[in-house]
C-alpha cells in the first residue's frame, strides 16, 4: 500500500534508464563465465568486527581484472568497509577483527609475509573528500614514487607527467606544477588524488566515493576517466549514486547489513535483479 | 492620578528600556572592549615608562652652574638636574625641624647631578628651590665621560703634555685630538688583549691541562710541551711590552678643569672616553651624540659595578641562552608530544601522563634551578668532569653553572608548553590526509616525517614563541646555574671551540636586578635599570616576532584543505 502510494507519488522513485556502457567494447561476461585468470581478487568468507560489533559477514566474492565493479548499498551497509579491506586500511582502526580471506592474484593479503607498505602500492585508494597534501602539485604526484626511493629525477618528472595526463589533469596544471596543490578546486583535486594513485602504477584501484564532494561537471570528468583508467587497471567503486554505477561500472554487487545480497553484471543488477532488495533499493525504496 | 500613573508609566518604560539594553548585548561588548582597551593602555603604559625614563639618560642635557646657600655656607657647584619634585611643608619640616624661615605649602626641590665624584662629592644631591641663589646656563662648561668615577663637569683651562702646560690657540680641538689620541691606543691594547694575550692564554692552559693528562696517564715526556710553552711564553713577553709601551703612551696628557668654586682638577687623558659641551650644542649636535651614546650603551662593557658603560655582554648572554634553549626544547618537546600523540595507546595513563605535563608548566621556576644545580651541575657536570676533564681538576669545568646548564633549565621549564601545543597541531591534522599517505604505501614514520610533522609546524612554532616568552624574561633559575654579575668573557670567541657552553654569562634580566638594587650607586644607575628593562621587553618582542612571521609563513603553506 505505502509502497504504491510512494511510487505513484514520487517520480525519482522510477527504475532508472540504463544507460549503455559505452567504453567497454566487448560486453562484460556473467559471472558463470569467468574465466580464472581474469580474476583479480577473490574475497572467500570474509567477516568483519568492530568489537563486537559484526560490520561484514560472510563476504565471498571475486573482481574481474580490468574491469569496473562497483559495490551499492544504504549508507552503514559495509561498503567502503569492504573497500577498505582490499588494501588493509581497517587495520589503522583500533578493535577490528577480521577473519576469512582476500587474494590479490592468489597472493593472500592478510599473511603475515605480506608487507603492508608493498600492499597499498599495488591496490591504491581514493578516498571520498579529496586529500592531497599541503604540497605542491608535482610533490604530491611525485609523493608515492618517492616513497620508493632511488628513482632519478627524470624518471620521476616523467611519471608525473605520464600520471597527470592519465588523470586527464596534464593540459590544466602543466604549467603551475609548483604551485600549492590546495589552490586547485575540488574537482582537480580528486583527479590529482588519482593521478598520485595512479602514478606508482598500481594493480588495483579503489574508489571510495570519488565523487560525492564534487558538482556535477566534476563528477563527470571523473566518470569519463574511470571509463579510461579502467583499460590498465582492476577497479572498484563505492558508490551512493545508482546512476553513477549503472554508468560506470560492469559489475555490481549490493551490500546490506554487512552481507553481500547479489553480485551480477550491472547490466543484470539495473534491469533483473534477482532479489527483492536488490530491487527495492535501486528503485528507491529504501537507502 | 494621571500624572502619576504618567510617571509609573514612564519608570516601567524605563526600566523595560534597560532590560532590553542589558539582553541586547551592548554592555557586553562595552566590556569586553574595555578589558581589551585597559591590557593595551597597561603594556602601552609599561614601554612607555620604561621609555621616557630609560631613554633621557642618553640625552646631553644643559649642565648649569649653581651657587646655593645651606646652613650660612654658600657653594658653587655645576650639575644636571635629573629630578624636580614639590614635596609637602610637613614633610619638608620633619626633615629640617631648625628651619626658622616661613615655609610655603610645597618646597620645589631638585635631585642635582654634580659629578667629580672624587674631587667634590657626593655626586648627586638635593637641593631645595629656596636654598639656590644664582643658577645660570654657562656656555663653555664641558662634560667628562670617565672610564672611572663617572661623569666629570668643569670649565677646560689648560692642557699637560708629559706634565708640562702647553700653549694651544684651540685649546678645546687640542683637547679633542688628543681624546681621538688615547681612544686609538686604548683601542690597540684592548684588541692586544682581547685577541693575542687571550689567545695565548688559552694555549698556555691547554699545555697545562696537557700536561696534568700526561702525568694522570702516568707520562712524564713533556719535553714537545715545555718547548711549545717557551715560544708561547716568549710571544707573550713580547706582546706584554708592546703593552707596557702603549700604556705609558697613554699616560702622557693630562687636561686641567676648574671646577665651579674655582679650584682646579686634573684629569688624564687616558681617563676620559668623551667629552662634551652641551651648553653650546645644537639639536642636531645633541641627537647626534645621544645615539652615539646609545649605541655605546648597547655596544659596550660595563663599568664601575656595571653603573656605568653598556650592557653588550648582558644583551649578547640573553640572546645565546634564549637561542640555546629553543635549540634544546624544540627537538624534545616535539618527540615526546609525537609518541604521546602517534604512538602511545591513548587510555586513563596516557591522560595522566598528560595532565603531569600541563602541572609542569605551573612548577615555580626557581624549583627548577634548585633542581638545575642538583642534577645538571653537579650530578650531570661532576659526572662530565670525571670522565673527560680529569686534568682540570680541582677546578670544575663542567660542574659549575654554566650556559648550557642555564638553557637546559629553562629548556625543561618551557618543554611542557612545547608539549602541549604540538599535541593541539597534532590533533588538528585530518585524518584523511594521514590515510592519503598510508594508502599510497608510506609507513607510520614516513607520514610522520613527510606530512605530518610539516603540517604541525605552525604549532610546533608557536610552542617556540611561547617558551621563548618565558625563558626570556626568568631570572630566578638562572642566579643558581649560570648567571653572573660580571663575566670576564663572552661564551663565543675565537679560541676553539669557539662555543664555550660552559662559560659563565651575563643575562640582562639579572642584570636589571643587580644594577638597580645591588649597586653602591642608586642615582647613577637608575636610569640604566629602565634604559635594561626596556631593552629586554624589546628583544622578547623582536624574538616573539620573529618567531610569529615564520609561523605565519607556514601556516600559509601548510594550512589545511577546505574543500
Amino acid at each position: 500500500m505505502s509502497e504504491e502510494r510512494a511510487d505513484g507519488h514520487d517520480a525519482s522513485t522510477e527504475i532508472p534508464e540504463i544507460p549503455t556502457p559505452a567504453s567497454s567494447i566487448e560486453e562484460a561476461p556473467s559471472p558463470n563465465e569467468w574465466k580464472d585468470e581474469d580474476i583479480c581478487l577473490t574475497v572467500s568468507d570474509l567477516c568483519l568486527h568492530y568489537g563486537d560489533n559484526e560490520a561484514l559477514t560472510d563476504i565471498s566474492m571475486r573482481v574481474v581484472r580490468r574491469r569496473v565493479t562497483a559495490l551499492i548499498g544504504p549508507s552503514g551497509c559495509g561498503k567502503s568497509t569492504l573497500l577498505r579491506c582490499f588494501n588493509r586500511m581497517n587495520d589503522l582502526i583500533d578493535d577490528v577483527r577480521i577473519t576469512g580471506e582476500i587474494e590479490l592474484n592468489g597472493m593472500e593479503i592478510h599473511s603475515t609475509s605480506v608487507d603492508i607498505a608493498q600492499l597499498r602500492r599495488r591496490v591504491g585508494m581514493v578516498f571520498q573528500r579529496p586529500n592531497p597534501f599541503p604540497k605542491s602539485i608535482y610533490e604530491n604526484v611525485a609523493y608515492g614514487l618517492r616513497l620508493q626511493g632511488g628513482l632519478p629525477k627524470s624518471e620521476i618528472d616523467d611519471r608525473v607527467e605520464w600520471a597527470l595526463k592519465n588523470a586527464a589533469l596534464w593540459g590544466e596544471v602543466s604549467d603551475r606544477l609548483n604551485e600549492s596543490a590546495l589552490d586547485m578546486s575540488g574537482g582537480q583535486q580528486q583527479r590529482l588524488v588519482i593521478a598520485r594513485a595512479i602514478a606508482v602504477q598500481p594493480d588495483v584501484l579503489l574508489l571510495d566515493e570519488p565523487a560525492s564532494a564534487l558538482d556535477p561537471i566534476s563528477t563527470l570528468k571523473i566518470e569519463e576517466l574511470i571509463h579510461q583508467l579502467k583499460q590498465d587497471y582492476t577497479i572498484l567503486i563505492v558508490t551512493h549514486n545508482m546512476q553513477q554505477a549503472a554508468r560506470v561500472s560492469d559489475y555490481t554487487g549490493f551490500l546490506y547489513l554487512g552481507k553481500l545480497v547479489e553480485y551480477d553484471t550491472t547490466n543484470i543488477i539495473f534491469t533483473n535483479p534477482s532479489e527483492k532488495r536488490t530491487e527495492d533499493y535501486i528503485t528507491g525504496r529504501y537507502g | 492620578m494621571a500624572t502619576s500613573d504618567a510617571v509609573s508609566q514612564d519608570l516601567s518604560l524605563q526600566r523595560q528600556s534597560l532590560a532590553a539594553w542589558w539582553r541586547s548585548g551592548d554592555p557586553w561588548i562595552w566590556l569586553t572592549s574595555a578589558a581589551v582597551a585597559a591590557s593595551v593602555a597597561a603594556v602601552l603604559g609599561l614601554i612607555g615608562l620604561l621609555a621616557v625614563n630609560g631613554l633621557a639618560h642618553f640625552w646631553p642635557s644643559e649642565v648649569r652652574a649653581i651657587e646655593y646657600e645651606r646652613f650660612g655656607t654658600k657653594t658653587k657647584i655645576f650639575g644636571e638636574v635629573s629630578e624636580r619634585e614639590s614635596i609637602s611643608r610637613r614633610q619638608f619640616m620633619e626633615a629640617n625641624p631648625s628651619f626658622d624661615k616661613r615655609v610655603p605649602a610645597t618646597v620645589e626641590r631638585w635631585l642635582i647631578k654634580t659629578g667629580n665624584r672624587q674631587a667634590n662629592p657626593p655626586d648627586f644631591r638635593w637641593l631645595f628651590e629656596h636654598d639656590v641663589i644664582t643658577s645660570s646656563v654657562p656656555a663653555d662648561v664641558v662634560v667628562i665621560e670617565r672610564t672611572e668615577w663617572g661623569d666629570a663637569f668643569g670649565l677646560l683651562v689648560g692642557i699637560k703634555h708629559e706634565g708640562e702646560s702647553i700653549e694651544a690657540e684651540d685649546l678645546w680641538g687640542e683637547f679633542q685630538v688628543r681624546i681621538d689620541r688615547t681612544a686609538t691606543i686604548r683601542n690597540e691594547i684592548h684588541e692586544l688583549q682581547e685577541g693575542s694575550i687571550n689567545g695565548i692564554n688559552y694555549e698556555l692552559e691547554s699545555i697545562r691541562l696537557e700536561k696534568r693528562r700526561r702525568q694522570l696517564d702516568d707520562n712524564h715526556e713533556f719535553s714537545d710541551l715545555e718547548a711549545e710553552e717557551e715560544a708561547l711564553r716568549a710571544d707573550y713577553a713580547v706582546i706584554e711590552n708592546q703593552v707596557f709601551e702603549l700604556t705609558r703612551q697613554l699616560e702622557r696628557d693630562s687636561a686641567s678643569f676648574s671646577l665651579a668654586d674655582g679650584r682646579i682638577n686634573d684629569i688624564p687623558i687616558s681617563a676620559i672616553i668623551q667629552a662634551w659641551m652641551p651648553n653650546g650644542m645644537s639639536v642636531w649636535q645633541k641627537l647626534g651624540l645621544y645615539f652615539k651614546n646609545l649605541w655605546n650603551f648597547l655596544s659596550d662593557d660595563p663599568r664601575e659595578a656595571n653603573t656605568e658603560g653598556g650592557i653588550y655582554p648582558a644583551l649578547f648572554g640573553t640572546v645565546l641562552m634564549v637561542l640555546l634553549m629553543s635549540a634544546l626544547v624544540t627537538p624534545f618537546g616535539v618527540v615526546a608530544a609525537l609518541y604521546l600523540r602517534e604512538y602511545a595507546k591513548q587510555g586513563p595513563f596516557v591522560q595522566l601522563i598528560r595532565i603531569a605535563v600541563n602541572n609542569l608548566a605551573g612548577v615555580p621556576s626557581i624549583v627548577y634551578g634548585v633542581f638545575g644545580l642538583g642534577f645538571f651541575v653537579y650530578a650531570i657536570g661532576g659526572s662530565i668532569d670525571d670522565l673527560f676533564f680529569p686534568e682540570a681538576k680541582p677546578a670544575p669545568t663542567f660542574g659549575t653553572p654554566g650556559l648550557i646548564w642555564a638553557s637546559l633549565t629553562l629548556a625543561l621549564l618551557t618543554v611542557p608548553v612545547v608539549i602541549v601545543s604540538t599535541e593541539e597541531g597534532l590533533t588538528r591534522i585530518p585524518r584523511a590526509v594521514r590515510e592519503g599517505s598510508l594508502a599510497l604505501g608510506a609507513t607510520k614514520a614516513e607520514t610522520i616525517f613527510k606530512v605530518v610533522l610539516p603540517m604541525a609546524s605552525p604549532s610546533i612554532l608557536t610552542g617556540m614563541i611561547l617558551a621563548v616568552a618565558r625563558a626570556a624574561g626568568e631570572v630566578a633559575p638562572l642566579m643558581l646555574v649560570g648567571v653572573v654579575k660580571l663575566a670576564p668573557t663572552l661564551p663565543i670567541d675565537g679560541n676553539f671551540p669557539y662555543l664555550h657552553l660552559e662559560r659563565k654569562f651575563m643575562h640582562l634580566g639579572f642584570h636589571i636586578y643587580d644594577v638597580g638594587f645591588q649597586s653602591p650607586n642608586v642615582d647613577a644607575a637608575r636610569p640604566l635599570v629602565f634604559a635594561t628593562a626596556l631593552l629586554l621587553v624589546l628583544i622578547i618582542i623582536v624574538l616573539n616576532l620573529t618567531a610569529i612571521t615564520l609561523r605565519n609563513r607556514l601556516e600559509a603553506r601548510f594550512r589545511v584543505s577546505i574543500n
